[in-house]
């Protein structure tokens, strides 16, 4: 029990994590909060990674006279592309807000919805 | 070397580098003529390639010059030139098409982005068509994937933006999905290449982190295919989208996304740990009908064409998940030959609708009436692209109906005959309705002058529509391809 617990720790912080940005992203209004949910969702994942690099009793995968056993980098690199990736989201993300804020005036998935439905009884568009 | 053998990674760096290129030349018309020319040197790339591997070779192209499995390698068979000669292929033609289209929806001073991203979004797919490391196919999922929410949102409609947005949202959850399923994989093999993969997978598929990587892996991809119940971004986001975006979008990017599936099901984990353990079937299957019957009924009640069409797509989407469901080699050859047709019909539909989009302004079904005696061009090739998408016979449509419909009577499946049927009968239903207003109704007083469009825009439409045609007519290069194609998936994972 103790070992699942704290053996497994990194994994149960990703997992905790990981829900808690799923969460966020369906259940909040606000498209900026959304967007905040879908980092930490995208960040639980790099822990995850990271905590798989980690080799029992490995050192820090830097060469040194006298070391046998290194701690895999490999996920870490993975994850810095990772991250690369994050960040373009989050950019890209943000920028379609700023322009939704500039054409709604609001960044409220209701207001935006409700602004959607009267313009289409006026126009006769429909939306499913 | 010589520079034949560079060819696999030539057809990613090509758009890649041209991509910048248009902006930092910054003129529209230069941008354009860049990205013909790159489509263009794509497309001869990948019937080069396509000629390379037809005997049934591999090639494997190490990047950098890195040997697999460590290093990143592009794995070129039968399966993905054909996935990248359909993408290259519609590519180009969108491209051709592009111009007055985009002149007209498009301000611009944004032009040069956009044929900027648009090639990006190429770059990215024929990466993920490519690549034999599935780290490599997640960092090219996302390329394509965050520049297409770029150029969707450049839709004229502020609605663009909110299905961008929705489509972001959706697809990075997807992509992150796919992210934890390959992290998974590495846990319990170390490595990344799918080869590699593929040969240390049998000895731990019995654990259930494995099991739980597939499963991540399956939903990621399902929700970048817009599998059913998982689609709900795809319908506003090629609605609302610039049409030459809904073009190529539609033609090319869920295949790209079904070709994964494939390549994850078939060629890293195996027929035997997905069907017989995993019984992804049971999954599929289901969700396939469902889609096929909810998303063509739904079709049947939409009044914004291009929404009518993305809501078929996801339709058309179900069919190809069914061939795969079927778990037969004939099965899968009829997904393989849906990948290819398809694109052909939704995309010589979606370019007569943007044709419709420059002269009409809009494609509400109510606001078209009798618009086939001012254009009678550009709906007649949405005719026949319709009759394609019903499964007319003598067209392609008809030709991998044919094949699903054989699949499923091989396997003893008679009801899921009942539903390709009737699937096929809503197709018949919605598509009818347009024909309806557009060809029998009295003109509408507001259409009064419009014209028929542009020469630059109805040979493409055309183009494709004779080529929904002719794939219906001569099918050896599309059977020909998948048949052996499927052969190798199916032979190299007995």
């Amino acid at each position: 029990m103790i070992d699942t617990l704290t053996g497994l720790f990194n994994y149960w912080v990703a997992v905790i994590l990981m829900m808690t940005g799923l969460y966020v992203v369906v259940a909040q209004n606000n498209l900026v909060k959304k967007l905040v949910g879908l980092g930490l969702f995208q960040a639980s994942i790099f822990i995850f990674y990271i905590s798989i690099g980690k080799v029992a009793g490995g050192a820090p995968p830097i060469i040194e006279p006298g070391v046998e056993l290194y701690s895999n980098p490999l996920p870490h690199v993975l994850i810095l592309t990772a991250i690369v990736v994050g960040v373009a989201t989050t950019a890209v993300g943000l920028s379609l807000v700023v322009r939704i804020s500039e054409s709604y005036g609001s960044v409220e998935e209701n207001d935006i919805n409700q602004a959607d439905r009267l313009a289409e009884l006026e126009t006769g568009d429909d939306q499913a | 070397m010589t520079w034949q053998q560079h060819l696999p990674a030539l057809a990613i760096i090509l758009p890649l580098l041209s991509a910048p290129l248009c902006m930092l030349i910054g003129l529209r018309r230069v941008a354009w003529l860049i990205g013909v020319a790159t489509n263009l040197g794509g497309l001869l790339i990948s019937v080069g390639l396509l000629q390379q591997v037809a005997g049934g070779n591999v090639i494997s192209y190490e990047l950098g010059g890195w040997a697999p499995p460590l290093g990143i390698e592009l794995r070129v068979d039968l399966l993905n030139a054909f996935v990248l000669l359909i993408v290259s292929a519609l590519a180009f033609w969108v491209f051709v098409y592009a111009r007055r289209s985009v002149d007209a929806e498009i301000d611009s001073d944004k032009q040069t982005g956009f044929y900027a991203g648009l090639l990006l979004v190429y770059a990215g797919l024929a990466g993920i068509t490519l690549t034999g490391d599935a780290f490599n196919a997640f960092v090219f999922l996302e390329i394509s994937a965050l520049s297409s929410y770029a150029v969707i949102s450049m839709g004229r409609d502020r609605r663009a933006l909110t299905a961008a947005f929705q489509y972001l949202v959706m697809g990075t959850i997807g992509a992150t999905f796919i992210l934890i399923g390959v992290g998974f994989l590495y846990m319990m093999t170390g490595t990344l290449n799918m080869v590699d993969l593929a040969q240390r997978l049998p000895a731990v598929s019995e654990t259930s982190t494995v099991q739980a990587g597939f499963a991540f892996l399956s939903v990621g991809i399902a929700l970048k295919l817009a599998m059913f119940p998982l689609h709900l971004w795809l319908p506003n986001a090629y609605a609302f989208a610039p049409s030459v975006v809904s073009v190529f979008l539609a033609a090319t990017a869920t295949k790209v996304a079904v070709y994964l599936l494939l390549r994850v099901i078939f060629s890293v984990f195996g027929v035997e740990f997905t069907f017989a353990q995993m019984h992804l079937e049971y999954l599929l299957l289901p969700l396939a009908i469902i889609a096929v019957i909810s998303a063509s009924l739904v079709a049947v009640f939409q009044t914004n064409l291009k929404r009518m069409l993305a809501y078929s797509s996801v339709a058309q989407i179900g069919y190809m998940l069914m061939g795969i469901g079927i778990a037969s080699a004939m099965g899968v050859t009829a997904t393989l030959l849906h990948l290819f047709n398809h694109a052909l019909m939704k995309g010589a539909l979606f370019m007569a609708l943007g044709a419709v989009v420059l002269r009409v302004g809009s494609v509400q079904l109510h606001q078209l009436a009798g618009l086939g005696h001012f254009m009678p061009w550009t709906l007649g090739a949405f005719v026949v692209g319709a009759l394609s998408l019903i499964g007319i016979p003598l067209t392609a449509g008809f030709v991998s109906k044919w094949y699903l419909v054989s699949a499923a009577l091989d396997a003893g499946w008679w009801w899921l005959v009942v539903v390709i049927a009737i699937g096929s009968l809503l197709a018949v239903v919605y598509v009818w309705r347009v024909i309806e207003v557009v060809w029998f109704q009295p003109p509408n007083a507001a259409l009064a002058g419009k014209t028929e469009a542009p020469w630059s825009l109805l040979l493409p439409t055309w183009g494709l529509a004779l080529a929904n045609i002719y794939f219906g007519v001569d099918t050896s290069l599309t059977t020909g391809t998948a048949e052996a194609a499927v052969g190798a998936l199916f032979g190299v994972t007995p």
